[in-house]
């Protein structure tokens, strides 16, 4: 590398990290966690609420020596984050529900093959922009097969950087896509954001194969574990297929194959559970009555747990910063220790089935939802749970 | 004393281990692998700095049988994973193999926006007239009026020229050839492999388990060829035909081959004229007055 080169190179990593204090909007923010992860790879095609993402790519990575692709359509972006991902890029895609949809087919490729890729879902109302977490399931059981889906739910601009960030590091981690799934409240709204310094930042690289071609096996892992990556273009001759494959990434027929994959490629994640889904406990010490959340709905269920403190209840909040795999042990416990846990979502009521069944009739349980376009007021919630009786 | 076995040379490239192939005997696919075998070797291409990419159908099959690193398995997604591929790692030459339906019936869109950004991939489409692998549905190519699954009473639908549409849609190397016809077919997929930017290599093939058998009435291989050759034209011969002549044929040969800068992503900063300078621009000598491969 000449000087010129070394000079660009350093003025591409002083680039990367903005650090300092921002105010910013949570799209903005999303494109800077993925810079600080190290993304050098984004595919996008126009939606909204999801275009600040695109816009903010298309100027920030060329300068960093990243690649911009506008997709001729969803397909293109998600299916051009999958190649580029296997040919060793840290590549990411962004949209809105509508434009979801359409992943599902590269989603399920990038399941099967254990391609890391990071996906963003600026949720929406049907057709239009207004707010709604009514993509829950989707984020989950969309693509076709059997899978585990790593999704993060942020609930404010300071976590779309950080879940951005982590985002990254668990697709590196488990060689699978992960889902943001950000909202149009908090995506749109402009908060302040603190970067950090890019040595405080944690990024998680590829683990490349030590192994030779010759000894390398491109699906071998542990029990639960995760393979080695070798990549394209490098000699190591691998198929990566949709099909069920062996460990040689030959396409099998052999039942035997099949199970071997279809309960690996799970539980690479549900075993790993406890690890990846991390929750947030705002009083729960005392609190007979717990709200649930995830995303922008945990701000006012935080907001009407304040008012309800004030009043003498004993109220706390379960914020899930990942609803999926499902934080089991953390919701279970609930049902243990609770006299009544309520599921504050903004649709019309999915995930609290969810909540519900964890509990598994040990104690009340209760729903806040609504999808009219419009987050939950905490006095709504305050409603709610006068109408559901006794809150002690 | 018995002379040595006679080993095809090509047989290095093959994964033994995955013999023998699904192909129905009689199918195209296996002339594809081979002229492309041929291509690779009589160019000395290190076949270990490449891509295969292949989506679903009984022509995504081919590379499964090479070694040599592959994508596999979605229908229609072919160009969407090699423009990811190309963009992040443009050393790594890309050949897409693609069915007629693969490359323009689900994957339509993606073909002409890789043809309009002269993306830096050959694309090699095994055109059988027919979704083959599915049992022989109807497709964006067969012919007028043919019977297949799904057109008992006769295809209604007008075909593609899929050459025509790459051309118009902005490729920069485009041929069409047949199995019938092997050293032409080796001689469009050798320049398809040489050519940078977006190449098209239609190949006429036969499928004799599905396309020959509803809609021609014969599983015979043979009879397939020959009709192939009957509905093929060359470009030189068409000149002096006329247009009643012309209709319902194929034109075969080189409908396109130049030169334009290839896809590097939809924005870039653009290089320091140092940079320039030394940018390579194919078939120019650069400043020390080699020519780059």
């Amino acid at each position: 590398m000449g000087q010129e080169g070394a000079a660009k190179e350093k003025a591409a990593k002083e680039n990367r990290v903005l650090t300092g204090v921002h105010f910013m909007q949570g799209n903005y923010a999303v494109v800077e966690g993925a810079l600080a992860a190290g993304c050098n790879f984004f595919a996008g095609y126009p939606i909204t609420p999801a275009n600040e993402i695109s816009e903010g790519m298309s100027k920030r990575l060329p300068a960093v020596g990243g690649v911009f692709l506008q997709g001729e359509d969803e397909l293109c972006s998600i299916n051009a984050v999958a190649g580029a991902s296997l040919a060793g890029a840290k590549a990411m895609t962004a949209t809105a529900s509508a434009g979801y949809d359409y992943f599902q087919e590269g989603l399920e490729y990038g399941v099967a093959v254990e391609a890391p890729m990071v996906i963003v879902d600026v949720q929406r109302c049907r057709g239009e922009n207004f707010a709604t977490q009514a993509d829950i399931m989707q984020v989950h059981w969309g693509p076709a097969g059997d899978h585990e889906m790593v999704v993060l739910a942020p609930s404010s601009v300071q976590e779309l950087f950080d879940f951005t960030v982590r985002a990254f590091n668990l697709a590196e981690e488990y060689r699978t896509p992960v889902i943001v799934l950000s909202e149009t409240t908090i995506a749109l709204m402009r908060e302040r954001l603190v970067i950090p310094e890019e040595d405080k930042i944690p990024v998680v690289n590829r683990r490349w194969t030590s192994k030779t071609p010759e000894t390398y096996l491109p699906f071998e892992a542990e029990e639960w574990g995760v393979p080695d990556f070798a990549g394209l273009g490098r000699g190591y001759h691998t198929i990566y297929s949709i099909n069920p494959h062996d460990e040689k990434g030959s396409i099998e027929w052999d039942p035997d194959v099949f199970q071997r994959l279809y309960t690996r490629i799970p539980a690479k994640i549900s075993k790993h559970r406890e690890k990846i889904s991390t929750v947030q406990h705002y009083r729960m010490d005392d609190a007979k009555t717990a709200l649930v959340a995830y995303g922008s709905e945990v701000r006012p269920c935080l907001d009407a747990m304040t008012m309800l403190r004030e009043g003498g209840k004993k109220v706390g909040v379960l914020k899930l910063d990942v609803p999926w795999p499902f934080p089991e042990e953390a919701v279970s416990d609930l049902g243990k220790r609770m006299d009544l846990v309520v599921t504050v979502e903004m649709n019309t009521g999915k995930y609290a089935g969810e909540i519900e069944r964890a509990c598994s009739g040990r104690c009340r349980t209760g729903r806040v939802t609504k999808n009219r376009g419009l987050i939950h007021s905490p006095e709504e919630i305050l409603e709610a749970l006068e109408c559901m009786g006794e809150v002690s | 004393m018995t002379a040595a076995p006679q080993i095809n040379p090509l047989r290095k490239y093959v994964r033994e281990d995955r013999m023998p192939h699904f192909f129905c005997p009689g199918c195209g696919c296996g002339q594809v692998l081979s002229s492309f075998l041929r291509g690779v070797d009589a160019l000395g291409l290190d076949i270990d700095k490449m891509t295969a990419v292949a989506g679903v159908g009984c022509t995504a099959r081919i590379p499964v049988y090479i070694k040599m690193d592959t994508l596999h398995g979605v229908h229609g997604r072919t160009l969407a994973w090699a423009t990811g591929i190309k963009l992040h790692s443009p050393d790594t030459k890309v050949v897409v193999f693609a069915g007629d339906g693969d490359a323009v019936s689900i994957g339509g869109n993606h073909f002409i926006h890789a043809a309009r950004r002269n993306l830096d991939v050959l694309m090699i489409v095994v055109n059988n007239f027919n979704f083959a692998m599915t049992g022989g549905q109807v497709a964006p190519m067969t012919p007028p009026g043919s019977v297949t699954m799904t057109t008992p009473y006769g295809s209604g639908e007008p075909p593609f020229d899929l050459c025509a549409l790459a051309v118009a849609a902005g490729a920069t190397y485009v041929a069409r050839t047949a199995t019938s016809r092997i050293p032409q077919m080796d001689l469009a997929i050798e320049k398809g492999l040489k050519h940078s930017g977006f190449g098209v290599v239609e190949v006429l093939s036969q499928c004799p388990t599905h396309f020959g058998r509803y809609a021609l009435g014969s599983a015979s291989p043979a009879k397939l060829l020959d009709w192939i050759e009957g509905i093929c034209v060359s470009r030189e011969r068409a000149n002096s035909m006329t247009s009643e002549q012309i209709e319902g044929k194929l034109l075969t040969g080189e409908f396109v081959h130049k030169s334009r800068p290839i896809f590097k992503g939809s924005t870039f900063i653009q290089e320091s004229p140092s940079d320039k300078e030394s940018a390579f621009i194919e078939g120019c000598p650069d400043k020390k007055g080699e020519c780059r491969p």
